[in-house]
């Protein structure tokens, strides 16, 4: 193994290690009630934000949806401002208003945290459309899971996307259940990527729990895109270890098959596949303890937003443009 | 026996919380009716004629004569149904029985009433009303709360005038801005006016007017009416009755008015919703100025059915009042058609502004002697030119042609009146 | 000055926008070939191409999203939706997302998207081409609601709309789009904020927007010739109302009648009427009335919709009660 892809999957481990940490944070401050509302965690699911955001340039554009923490923070919103937000703070960065669920950070083109199930779709691919009509051949990567497949602004998305040939990747996290109701009981044909070839649209199916896999797919379909070749869509086969949100007891899943998933971690399976020694490791693991630290003290410190300035944000304060 | 109901201290404004018994109309055993003064009621402010809501005979009267204040509520006498006059204990306790039909005008709202009886399983229900977009449900008013819209009562509180006092233009319908300033324009209740009241009256009787002519269509008809021989008979008449019992050409004039009204039934009345509304009688309000400026039109009831004497005589009592200040509120609502005469005043003729809600207003000059082309000669008669002021929605010329005529004709048969 | 019809005026404004903004682009459902299912867009696409003048899938909630997507991206979309009842399949896309963006990111995304849609009855086209919703979208913060009433506010609404940094929907009434008036040559833009003062009065204040605003200029002249001088004010914007000006001319008429194209049940005008109520109670001489359409999904035939639809002799009718009683 080269070092540039030792150092690679070097990144490509601090990436993950880093969205997991931060998640078994989450659990803890939520069950300090440190954190409210809901709380959807990516734990086992890093592989796929990891590999995908490691294909984008910096000024791609993301939109992703609830369970998006990961996301935020892979694309470069600190860990801080996240943190922040999900304290409700006015450090967030949605400036506490938007909590776990709506992260949103402009600067890093980063679109949310979008709540509604296929509500991010038409969104990514009016995005693209920007980005077409400009010509600025950027692409957007539009993260949603399984779920979204039932729902009628999928396959409108899909269809527009494909008509205008619209800069998008399409990438579907596949963690086999809509909250508690797995592909199979709500899908006639749970190949996702043949729908999406029923578009015209290239699509095909990726392991997930492989990150050098998913970054690999994701080079390949973000280059597609971006040389004009219209969205592309990934399936991307994963798993999340924990229920779906905080409130969830997790009763639809046999722990069977959960063990069974886990075997397949995408954390010792990239140290192994890529003989990543222990003592990096341990200083990724550092680092990301150091990091996540900060960013909790951060958020502890955070100033809560004054109710006076509850209706801000309705309409905008900006000037016209 | 039935149980009397109680006549008690009334609530004659937002403000009063009390009043004394000043004066008895009416004593143990005497016949009232519905709407009958029974009493005059001193307040702070001033003192009111007190009216029944019931139809019955007077039991007891359980407060005398007095300057002591009795609360709002207070039994003041039993009244008991029909023939039945014996009087019987009586206690605070008793209460009138809800009567559906009798809606006491809020001037004097009685204390609050039992719920009514729920009506007998016969009754048929009403039909399921069809929604309407643009139903408007009236506000009622809560037993003892004033019906009044939120503007009439600040304009009260602006004009100074007692929200009590008021009565409502239209029935049942709550107090307007326009009631009270008909309510100020004529004062009925206040006694006199403080200065600076005096022009928010002048401007209450200007935005009246103003109303008036903005909103009726008024069409204007004069005729000279020769009254040789109304005059000679009048003179005749009273020449046999004392000085006291003297008819003024004013009431022959008023009552030739009221007669052809009664023929006429549709200058007869009220323009209400869009639609002409007879009048349930002649009531026939006569305008009368008042001492320091202002001008009210109290009516006469069943003006048409009043023999001339009477009439003269309910015409002085009403000019006295108003001059007085003692009119009742109701008599300021009730008139379906106005008579205004100017003649006392040298004027010729005079043509009035319609009191809205009515639809025609008769007005006369003097009487004075003109030359007179009759029977192929010319002679010096006696002659008043009577105007007719008519809203063009409820009539057109022709029937206001008509009824001027018919007011020529009765005076040419004053016996007849 | 020239004769214009509504549908012209609407075509002016799109014209003029695309000329004035490289950004700005029109997409809809056959807005291009067909040239608009109102014949509003007829002949921009030859005039602006297919990048700026774009035919759209039948897919209201994706090219809706796809416009609120192409705001965030830096562009200046003008959305149309065929009728406001295929607007339902786009609410998703307007509540949570045009209407949410803004605050729900702190600031940070606003939306300065434009979608105009048809409205309302009248043209026997039935329950689910003649609703009047724009009411229900005046119920949501973040967006802002314009009624064209006129050829002149069709002509100049839509610029200002434009240079919104929020979503802006405009409701065209689709019976309107015939009719025509007097139009400067020189119209531009007009002033969002102020509802419209259409015909002065002094006896009750008739409040309308869109459609109903003709109803209540035939109903005033009707009342003028029973003595009652009504007074005409045209919303303009549902959201955010101008109070000031309605609590302005009730203080003056005391009455109040408000005309509303949408069903009474929860709809704009129990909004306006709340808000005299809080604003001006102390000025009622009546109960403020109302006159809506029935509440009925919209009827096809011609005596049933008309029954339906709020009519100058309902509005009439209202006015001489509140007035006489």
């Amino acid at each position: 193994m080269s070092t540039s892809v030792h150092d690679e999957a070097l990144a490509l481990l601090r990436d993950m290690v880093r969205v997991r940490r931060f998640e078994e944070r989450c659990v803890e401050l939520y069950s300090a009630a440190k954190i409210r509302g809901f709380l959807h965690l990516y734990v086992g699911e890093e592989a796929v934000a990891a590999g995908v955001m490691r294909a984008l340039a910096p000024d791609d554009a993301v939109v992703a949806t609830y369970r998006e923490h990961g996301h935020a923070l892979l694309r470069g919103v600190s860990a801080r401002s996240i943190m922040a937000e999900m304290y409700g703070k006015l450090e967030g960065c949605s400036h506490g208003r938007g909590g776990s669920m709506h992260l949103f950070d402009v600067a890093h083109r980063f679109y949310g945290g979008n709540a509604i199930v296929g509500g991010g779709l038409p969104v990514a691919v009016g995005l693209a459309l920007a980005e077409q009509m400009q010509t600025t051949g950027r692409v957007v990567a539009c993260f949603f899971g399984e779920g979204t497949v039932a729902e009628g602004e999928f396959h409108e998305s899909m269809n527009l996307a494909a008509l205008w040939r619209l800069p998008v990747v399409f990438c579907c996290e596949n963690n086999l259940y809509a909250m508690g109701t797995a592909l199979a009981r709500s899908e006639s044909e749970t190949d996702i990527a043949l729908k999406a070839s029923s578009y015209e649209m290239p699509a095909w199916p990726v392991d997930g729990m492989d990150v050098l896999a998913v970054r690999d797919a994701a080079r390949h379909a973000v280059e597609a895109v971006r040389g004009g070749g219209g969205p592309h869509l990934l399936e991307l086969r994963t798993y999340r270890f924990r229920a779906h949100s905080m409130y969830d007891p997790d009763l639809y899943r046999d722990k069977a098959e959960v063990a069974r998933w886990k075997e397949r971690d995408p954390i010792p399976a990239l140290i192994q596949q890529a003989q990543i020694a222990q003592d990096d490791v341990d200083g990724i693991e550092s680092d990301a303890k150091a990091e996540i630290d900060d960013a909790v003290a951060f958020a502890e410190q955070g100033t809560d937003e004054p109710v006076a300035d509850l209706t801000r944000f309705v309409t905008s304060e900006i000037g016209r443009t | 026996m039935a149980e009397p109901r109680v006549f008690r201290m009334p609530s004659l404004g937002a403000d009063m919380t009390e009043g004394a018994v000043l004066e008895w109309f009416v004593k143990p055993g005497d016949r009232v009716h519905r709407g009958d003064l029974v009493a005059v009621i001193k307040t702070d402010k001033a003192d009111i004629e007190a009216e029944v809501f019931d139809d019955g005979v007077i039991g007891e009267l359980l407060a005398p004569v007095s300057d002591e204040k009795l609360p709002i509520g207070t039994p003041l006498a039993t009244i008991y149904d029909g023939d039945d006059a014996t009087p019987a204990p009586t206690s605070a306790e008793v209460v009138p029985p809800p009567t559906a039909e009798v809606v006491p005008p809020p001037t004097s709202a009685p204390p609050p009433s039992p719920p009514s009886a729920p009506s007998p399983p016969s009754a048929p229900s009403p039909p399921h009303p069809r929604p309407s977009s643009a139903t408007i449900v009236l506000p009622t008013a809560e037993a003892g709360r004033i019906a009044a819209s939120p503007y009439a009562r600040r304009r009260a509180a602006e004009l100074g005038v007692d929200i009590g006092s008021v009565v409502p233009g239209r029935p049942g319908h709550p107090i307007s801005a326009d009631d009270v300033e008909r309510a100020a324009a004529g004062a009925p209740v206040i006694a006199p006016l403080p200065v600076d009241q005096a022009s928010a009256m002048r401007r209450a009787i200007g935005n009246l007017m103003t109303r008036s002519k903005r909103e009726i269509p008024h069409y204007y008809l004069e005729d000279d009416i020769e009254l040789a021989h109304a005059m000679a008979w009048l003179a005749h008449y009273n020449e046999r009755v004392s000085v006291e019992e003297r008819i003024l050409p004013a009431a022959m004039l008023y009552k030739a008015v009221a007669v052809a009204a009664r023929e006429m039934p549709a200058l007869n009345g009220h323009w209400s919703d869009g639609t002409f509304v007879p009048g349930d009688g002649v009531h026939l309000g006569v305008a009368i100025a008042m001492r320091g400026g202002g001008l009210v039109a109290p009516a006469i009831r069943d003006a048409d059915k009043c023999s001339l004497a009477d009439l003269m005589i309910r015409l002085r009592d009403l000019t006295a009042r108003v001059r007085g200040g003692r009119l009742r509120a109701s008599e300021m609502t009730d008139a379906t058609i106005t008579v205004t005469s100017l003649g006392d005043r040298g004027v010729r003729a005079v043509y009035g502004v319609i009191y809205a809600p009515q639809v025609a207003l008769v007005g006369f000059g003097k009487v004075s002697e003109r030359v007179w082309a009759a029977d192929g000669g010319i002679g010096i008669r006696p002659v008043v030119t009577a105007t007719l002021s008519a809203d063009h929605r409820a009539t057109d010329g022709l029937l206001g042609a008509r009824f001027l005529s018919a007011v020529t004709r009765h005076l040419h048969h004053p016996e007849d009146l | 000055m020239s004769s214009v019809t509504y549908r012209e005026a609407c075509r002016q404004a799109l014209r003029d926008a695309l000329q004035r903004d490289p950004r700005v682009f029109l997409m809809g459902e056959d807005v291009g070939r067909y040239g608009g299912c109102f014949a509003v867009s007829m002949g921009l696409l030859d005039e602006f191409g297919p990048e700026r003048i774009r035919d759209t899938p039948l897919s209201e909630s994706a090219f809706v999203g796809a416009g609120i997507g192409a705001a965030l991206g830096g562009m200046r979309p003008i959305v149309e939706i065929m009728t406001v009842n295929f607007s339902l399949l786009a609410l998703d896309q307007i509540l949570n997302n045009a209407a949410t963006l803004l605050h729900m990111s702190g600031g940070q995304c606003n939306v300065p998207l434009v979608i105009r849609m048809a409205t309302g009855g009248g043209r026997q086209v039935g329950a689910q081409h003649s609703h009047s919703l724009e009411g229900w979208y005046a119920h949501i913060p973040g967006l802002r609601i314009l009624t064209p009433a006129t050829v002149e506010d069709a002509r100049g609404m839509l610029w200002p709309a434009l240079e919104d940094p929020d979503p802006v929907l405009i409701f065209e009434h689709a019976s309107l789009y015939g009719a025509s008036a007097e139009l400067s040559d020189d119209a531009g833009p007009v002033d969002l904020t102020r509802a419209a003062l259409r015909r002065p009065g002094s006896d009750v204040t008739l409040v309308a927007y869109g459609g109903t605003v003709r109803v209540a200029l035939e109903a005033a002249e009707a009342l003028a010739s029973q003595g009652i001088d009504a007074e005409v004010i045209d919303l303009r914007t549902l959201r955010p109302l101008d109070d000031e000006t309605i609590v302005h001319s009730v203080r003056r008429t005391h009455r109040a009648v408000i005309v509303d194209e949408a069903w009474r049940s929860g709809s704009i005008s129990a909004e306006i009427a709340a808000r005299i109520m809080e604003l001006a109670f102390f000025d009622l001489d009546e109960p403020v009335a109302r006159v809506c359409s029935a509440e009925v999904p919209m009827p096809y035939a011609r005596q049933l919709e008309d029954a339906a639809l709020p009519s100058a002799p309902d509005v009439v009718a209202a006015a001489q009660r509140v007035c006489h009683g």
